[in-house]
């Protein structure tokens, strides 16, 4: 079971959360490609995992007995790198090699490039299944504290192969209980909001008649966001969907709910104001750089 | 004349020589594999009984997984427990499998390196009635064309045992294409097989009767390779001599005794039931052309689809017959 989460530990995610939106913005205007949207929208879920949820040592990216976090939306690595940069299992500086040759931090996750990572992703619609077989495997070997995550999307629920993962893990049912699911819910893709280029709602509907359970979370809210964590552990007949409502954008005001952030790295001048923002928190407080 | 050293059947010319289709051989060695190995996992798309695998599903129903009809799913579950310590097999029709989730093969297997045996069965046309939907004859091209991909294409049923068994064995992502008909035992389980090594099964010494030296390499793969013996057989009659070489393993070639065959004939024939573009003949092409040319012929489905009819009825159709193979040794023959 999760800790539960005391308001200083909160206080310390909700500003490594902040960091990695900075370092997120860092890393993309130095690769000069790469996807905005996503990373920032996801880095509170990101840093919750890696930094409270998580059962992993960064000392030990190999230990079987290891909680796994599969990403299925390969593009939003960046926030993985950072978050993964940051929990120790490489130096924060290898961020900038982001998308460069000869880097460990390539275009899209590769299992075999850097260490901590769980998958090699990129092609959507696989993630769900993968995540389901290391279920199966630690299930098989009854290693009965691991867990698996994987972090979806809500745009690659347009791929066949994530249903016939949501219906595979429903007839399972109990045997997968060790498996939770997290959504990105963010409403963008690539050609606009998900409703307009393929409707996917009603989402939880779908999720429950397949033989989940479903919980709704505000993505932004950390506290929220670990109590659906623990709430999923805590469900035995069944595997879980968080089902995380997100900003895609987060914190950059002008990236918010914007698609065409999905696939676009910053400008340097759009990095600065960026940054700006993020430092300030929108200039609530004053910036120690500036 | 037969290898001695590759202890062949001895009836393998007969015409009551047992018949068994390789798809077998791949269920009995499944089933031992698990036996050797408690990691060994297998998952099926709908085809328990059909792929063979149904035996390893009865012994070891804790390691044994339906997913439906759902290739797709079939390769990403697979990619998730090869990188948890788990073997897994996944098996269907090669049309489905790697057909339509080659991408997940690509991208969450061979890239991804999990420890994955792909098992693509009803491979060539051989499939027969069920018509051209379900006679793969791209998959060798398919999966070769991967990194990190071993391909391994058995002779027969025997072959096949061997084949999985050491598939088993070995880390890594892994193609082994199966056949639906019943075709003939002619290896023995003496016969050696090792992963990447080509094995003689005839050669022409030029002793016997109006034999001559060997003029042309047959290197084939799968249970065709029954036919091409029955041609060197006849050839040799004829005083054409040859060698026949079983090249089960298209990935890795096993270059070395390619090259060597090549050069001790001068002229080489492929014989697979596959599309002539992309597969064996072409791994071998690529091949020769840097090390050995050699006037080359090709034995295969030449560029076009099967369609419904008995096995050997297809065989001869489109080409792939013993008096194929024999024509197609004069003609290269004629061009060294």
């Amino acid at each position: 079971m999760t800790t539960p989460l005391h308001e200083k530990k909160l206080k310390f995610l909700e500003e490594m959360a902040n960091t990695i939106r900075e370092d997120v913005i860092k890393a993309l205007v130095e690769a000069k490609s790469g996807h905005s949207a996503g990373p920032l929208g996801m880095a509170d879920i990101f840093t919750a995992m890696y930094f409270h949820v998580l059962n992993h040592d960064p000392k030990k990216p190999d230990w079987p007995d290891r909680d796994r976090l599969v990403l299925s939306n390969g593009h939003i690595c960046p926030v993985l790198y950072t978050t993964l940069a940051h929990a120790g299992y490489f130096p924060v500086e290898e961020l900038m090699t982001l998308r460069k040759l000869n880097s460990r931090l390539q275009g899209h996750p590769h299992r075999k490039a850097l260490p901590g990572l769980e998958t090699t992703s990129g092609p959507l619609g696989s993630g769900l299944s993968q995540a389901i077989g290391m279920a199966l495997a630690l299930r098989l070997d009854n290693k009965k504290n691991s867990r698996v995550y994987c972090l979806t999307s809500d745009g690659e629920h347009q791929e066949g192969n994530i249903w016939e993962a949501i219906m595979f893990a429903g007839k399972q049912g109990s045997k997968l209980n060790r498996l939770t699911a997290i959504m990105d819910r963010n409403n963008i893709q690539i050609d606009g909001f998900t409703e307009q280029v393929m409707p996917l709602e009603p989402l939880r509907e779908k999720y429950e008649s397949f033989g989940w359970h479903v919980i709704d979370v505000n993505g932004h809210d950390i506290a929220e966001f670990v109590a659906a964590v623990n709430e999923a552990q805590a469900i035995y007949e069944k595997p879980t969907m968080i089902i995380a409502h997100t900003i895609p954008g987060k914190g950059v005001s002008f990236m918010e709910n914007d698609f065409t952030w999905h696939g676009k790295p910053p400008s340097p001048e759009e990095a600065k104001r960026a940054l700006h923002e993020l430092r300030t928190l929108r200039g609530q407080i004053m910036s120690e750089h500036e | 004349m037969l290898n001695k050293n590759a202890k062949l059947n001895e009836k393998l010319f007969d015409q009551g020589v047992e018949q068994k289709p390789t798809r077998d051989g791949y269920g009995e060695g499944l089933v031992n594999a698990g036996y050797e190995d408690p990691n060994v996992v297998v998952l099926c798309a709908d085809l328990t009984e059909s792929t063979r695998c149904e035996a390893f599903a009865k012994k070891f129903p804790d390691r044994f997984f339906e997913v439906g009809v759902a290739e797709q799913n079939l390769a990403t579950i697979a990619a998730g427990l090869g990188v948890t310590g788990k073997i897994p097999f996944i098996a269907s029709y090669a049309t489905f499998s790697p057909g339509r989730n080659w991408e997940q093969v690509r991208t969450t297997i061979s890239y991804n390196d999990s420890n994955v045996k792909v098992i693509g069965a009803h491979a060539g046309i051989s499939v027969g009635p069920d018509g051209a939907t379900h006679q793969a004859i791209e998959d060798i091209a398919t999966m070769r064309v991967m990194a990190n991909m071993r391909v391994i294409v058995p002779c027969d049923a025997i072959e096949a045992k061997k084949a999985t068994m050491a598939v088993a064995k070995v880390w890594g992502p892994a193609y082994v294409r199966l056949g639906r008909e019943k075709t003939p035992v002619f290896t023995t389980e003496a016969t050696p097989f090792t992963i990447g090594k080509a094995e003689v099964l005839w050669e022409s010494n030029g002793k016997k009767g109006k034999s001559k030296k060997p003029q042309v390499a047959i290197i084939g793969c799968g249970p065709l390779l029954h036919r091409a013996l029955q041609a060197a057989h006849e050839l040799e009659e004829e005083g054409i001599g040859t060698i026949v070489l079983n090249s089960h393993t298209v990935k890795p070639l096993d270059e070395k005794k390619i090259v060597e065959v090549a050069e001790a004939c001068g002229a080489v024939v492929t014989v697979e039931e596959h599309q002539v573009s992309g597969g064996l003949g072409g791994a071998v092409a690529e091949l020769l052309a840097k090390h050995m040319p050699v006037p080359m012929e090709f034995i295969g489905m030449q560029n076009v689809f099967g369609e419904s009819g008995q096995p050997d009825e297809l065989i001869e159709k489109y080409g792939m017959g013993t008096s194929d193979i024999k024509d197609a040794v004069k003609r290269v023959a004629r061009r060294a």
